[in-house]
C-alpha cells in the first residue's frame, strides 16, 4: 500500500471537506486563468485592432492622438491633411494602396467616416481579418451608408434603413444634414474594432452633405437639394488621416521620414503596432490589478485548503500513531499530509481548467458575434501552464504547514496519544 | 528454564529512560526468550508505556541498550529503527487501531504495508490477501463480508482482533500489546486473548503484554512487575 492510496482514502474519508475544497481552489483558479486568457485575448485583439496597414497618416500631433481619432474615433483631429497631399503622398513609387478617413460628422452618437469602397478591401483587423457583409453590400449611391454591426444591433437597423447624419456630434435640429438623408446599403459582420459602432459613407457624400455648408454652420439662402448636389463635383478639399499600404515593409521607415519631413504642411506617419502598443501600456496598470485581484483570490482558496487540513490535525493524532506503530517512519506523516495537500490543489487546478474551457465553449460564440473578441479554445500557452505550476506549488508550500506540524507532534507522541 | 544467550529474542541491560529531568524507567535487565509470552504490569507511571516504547524502537534509552535477536535497536539510525519495527515488530493498542479510511481487509495489510520482509513471509504480494482473511477467520471474523466493510462499523471487541490480525501478518518476531483488553468485557477479553496466544504460538512470536489485569497473568509464562524508577524491576516467576 503505497502513500498515495493512503491519501486517497484519507480524502475519501472527508470527502465533503475535500470537495468543498477542491471546488474554492477550482473557481478561483478559474478566475485565475480566465483573467489571464481574457487579458491575453483582448491584448491581441487589441494590438490588431488594425492589421495590414502600414502607416497612418494625420496632421502632425501625437502618434497615440493620431491612433486615437482615426482608428479609435475618440477626440478630434487636430487639423486636416489636403487633398493635395494626399494625393502627392499617395502617387510614391513604394505605396501600393491608401484608404482616405474623412471624420467630423455622426449618426445618433455613432461617429461617421467618410471613406472609399477600397475600406472595405483594405482595412484588416485581428489575424488579418478582411471585413466581410452580413448583409448588403458597399456604396452603390451617393447616398448609401455602410454600418458597423453594433450600430446595427443597437439601432435595430437593416438594408434599406434610411438615415440622417448630423453635423459634429451635437444632434440638435438645425445641425442634421436633413435635407441629404441616406439608406443603409450593407451591414458589417462583428470585428470587435472600432469599425463596429462606425457609420461609413463615401468621401463624396460628405463633401456633398456640406457643399451648403461653410465653418461649421449652414450658408442661409443657398440651400443645394440632394439631386443638385449629385451633379457637381464632390472632390474633397481635405481629409482627416489616411491608411496606408506599402509594397514592402523594408521601406515604411523611410516613407514614414518623407512623410514627416513633408514641407508643404505639418504631417505625421505613424506605424499602427507602435502606436497601438503605446495606448496599451496605458492600460497595463488596470490589467495588472485584475491580475493582483485574481491572484489573490487564488491565495483566498488556498487558505480554504490550509484551513481545512488543519482542523482536521488533531483528530489524526490516533491515525499517525498508528502508522508510526507498523513502521512508517516520522517523514512519511509529513509526505502523506504534504500529499493530501498536493492532491486537492491538482484537483483544484484541474476542475479551475475544466471550468475555463467549458466557459470558453459556451461563451466563445457570444463573444465573437456580439463583441467580435475571438477567444482562443486552444491548449494552455506557456504564461497559462506557468501559473497552474504556482498554484500547485503554493498549495504544496500550504501543505507542509499541517504537514510540519504533524511531523513535529508524531516526533514527539511517538506510540502515546495525548488528546 | 528458558537460556539466556543467543537465544534471547529481547535483552535488555541497564535501561534508563526518562522524558524530562528524571528517569520514568529504571531497567536493570529485561528479557523474553523465543517465543515467551511476558505479562507486564504496573501501577501508572512505573513506565509501562516507555517500556513498549523503547523495545519498539520509537524510543531511545539514555542509557543501556535494547537488543533484539542480534541488533542492537537501540544504536540504530532513527530511519534504520523504523525499518527494524516494520520488519519484526507488530503493535497491538488499547483502543482505536485501525485507520477509519480504510476496510477492514486494509488495514490488515497496513501491517505488512512498509516492510517487504513481512510482505514476503505473508505469502508475496499476492497471496498477501488469502493470508490477511486466514488472519482474521482465525482471530474469530470469518465473515468475508465484513472484509469491505468500513472499520467503524465493527465492535470495540471486533476491532481489536482487526488490530491483532495486522500486527501478526507476515509473522513479526516480537508483539508488543499495550492494554490491548482493557476496552472489553470478561467474556470478550477472555476469548480475544486465547485467540491471540493461539496465534503468537503459530507465528513463534515473542509476547509481551502490558495490563493492569492481573486475572490475566495465568495466561503467560512470566509476570514482569514494574514498579517506577525509584524501585528496580523485580522479574518474578508465575
Amino acid at each position: 500500500m503505497r502513500i498515495v492510496t493512503l491519501a486517497w482514502h484519507s480524502l475519501r474519508q472527508r470527502r465533503l471537506a475535500a470537495v468543498l475544497t477542491v471546488l474554492t481552489i477550482g473557481l478561483s483558479v478559474w478566475l485565475l486563468l480566465g483573467v489571464e486568457r481574457l487579458r491575453e485575448d483582448a491584448r491581441n485583439s487589441f494590438a490588431s485592432t488594425v492589421s495590414g496597414t502600414d502607416l497612418i497618416v494625420g496632421a502632425r500631433s501625437g502618434p497615440v492622438n493620431l491612433l486615437l481619432y482615426s482608428v479609435f474615433h475618440l477626440g478630434d483631429a487636430t487639423n486636416n491633411v489636403s487633398w493635395q497631399s494626399y494625393r502627392e503622398i499617395a502617387n510614391l513609387p513604394e505605396v501600393s494602396w491608401t484608404v482616405p478617413l474623412s471624420l467630423g460628422d455622426s449618426h445618433r452618437g455613432f461617429r461617421v467616416v467618410g471613406t472609399t469602397g477600397e475600406f472595405f478591401q483594405y482595412y484588416r483587423y485581428g489575424d488579418d481579418h478582411p471585413l466581410s457583409f452580413a448583409q448588403g453590400h458597399t456604396f452603390g449611391d451617393l447616398y448609401d451608408a455602410v454600418i458597423g454591426a453594433q450600430v446595427a444591433r443597437q439601432l435595430g437597423y437593416r438594408v434599406g434603413q434610411p438615415l440622417v447624419i448630423a453635423h459634429g456630434f451635437g444632434g440638435t435640429r438645425e445641425m442634421l444634414h436633413a435635407d441629404k438623408p441616406f439608406r443603409v446599403a450593407g451591414v458589417l459582420e462583428a470585428t470587435g474594432t472600432p469599425v463596429d459602432a462606425s457609420v461609413l459613407v463615401s468621401l463624396q457624400a460628405i463633401e456633398a452633405i456640406h457643399v451648403d455648408w461653410q465653418s461649421g454652420i449652414r450658408l442661409p439662402g443657398q440651400e443645394v437639394s440632394a439631386e443638385r448636389a449629385r451633379r457637381m463635383d464632390l472632390t474633397p478639399k481635405s481629409i482627416t488621416a489616411f491608411l496606408v499600404g506599402l509594397r514592402s515593409r523594408l521601406s515604411s521607415f523611410a516613407v514614414q521620414r518623407a512623410v514627416n519631413e513633408y514641407t508643404d504642411e505639418p504631417l505625421q506617419a505613424i506605424l499602427p503596432g507602435v502606436a497601438l502598443s503605446q495606448l496599451w501600456s496605458l492600460v497595463g496598470t488596470a490589467e495588472a490589478a485584475l491580475r493582483a485581484v485574481s491572484a489573490m483570490v487564488v491565495l483566498v482558496g488556498l487558505g480554504g485548503m490550509l484551513t481545512a487540513l488543519l482542523t482536521t490535525l488533531d483528530e489524526r493524532r490516533r491515525e499517525m500513531a498508528i502508522l508510526r506503530a507498523v513502521g512508517a517512519p516520522v517523514r512519511t506523516v509529513f509526505r502523506l499530509l504534504l500529499l493530501e495537500a498536493g492532491l486537492l490543489a491538482a484537483a483544484g487546478v484541474v476542475l479551475g481548467v475544466l471550468l475555463m474551457y467549458l466557459t470558453l465553449l459556451v461563451l466563445h460564440g457570444y463573444l465573437a458575434s456580439r463583441w467580435g473578441l475571438n477567444l482562443s479554445l486552444g491548449w494552455p500557452r506557456g504564461e497559462e501552464w506557468l501559473l497552474m505550476a504556482s498554484v500547485l506549488l503554493a498549495g504544496l508550500c500550504a501543505g507542509c504547514v499541517p504537514a510540519w506540524i504533524a511531523y513535529r507532534r508524531s516526533l514527539a507522541d511517538g506510540l502515546r496519544v495525548r488528546l | 528454564m528458558i537460556p539466556w544467550g543467543d537465544a534471547m529474542l529481547v535483552s535488555c541491560h541497564d535501561l534508563r529512560f526518562g522524558w524530562d529531568e528524571g528517569d520514568a524507567i529504571v531497567l536493570d535487565s529485561f528479557s523474553v526468550a523465543r517465543g515467551e509470552r511476558i505479562f507486564v504490569r504496573g501501577p501508572s507511571g512505573s513506565g509501562k508505556s516507555s517500556l513498549l516504547g523503547l523495545l519498539a524502537g520509537v524510543l531511545v534509552p539514555r542509557s543501556g541498550h535494547v537488543r533484539i535477536e542480534e541488533t542492537i535497536v537501540s544504536s540504530l539510525s532513527a530511519s534504520a529503527r523504523d525499518r527494524f519495527r516494520a520488519d519484526h515488530i507488530g503493535y497491538v493498542f488499547q483502543q482505536f487501531n485501525l485507520l477509519p479510511y480504510l476496510s477492514v481487509l486494509d488495514n490488515v495489510l497496513l501491517g505488512c504495508a512498509f516492510s517487504l520482509r513481512r510482505q514476503r513471509r505473508a505469502g508475496g504480494s499476492l497471496v498477501v490477501r488469502q493470508e490477511a482473511a486466514r488472519l482474521l477467520a482465525a482471530l474469530g471474523i470469518g465473515d468475508a463480508r465484513m472484509y469491505e466493510r468500513r472499520v467503524t462499523e465493527l465492535s470495540v471487541g471486533q476491532q481489536q482482533r482487526v488490530a491483532a490480525a495486522r500486527a501478526l501478518i507476515g509473522g513479526p518476531t516480537l508483539l508488543l500489546a499495550d492494554e490491548p483488553t482493557s476496552a472489553l468485557d470478561t467474556d470478550a477479553r477472555d476469548a480475544f486473548l486465547r485467540l491471540l496466544l493461539l496465534e503468537c504460538d503459530r507465528a513463534g512470536a515473542g509476547l509481551v503484554f502490558v495490563s493492569h489485569d492481573i486475572g490475566l497473568a495465568r495466561y503467560f509464562d512470566r509476570v514482569v512487575e514494574l514498579s517506577g524508577p525509584s524501585q528496580r524491576a523485580a522479574p518474578c516467576a508465575s
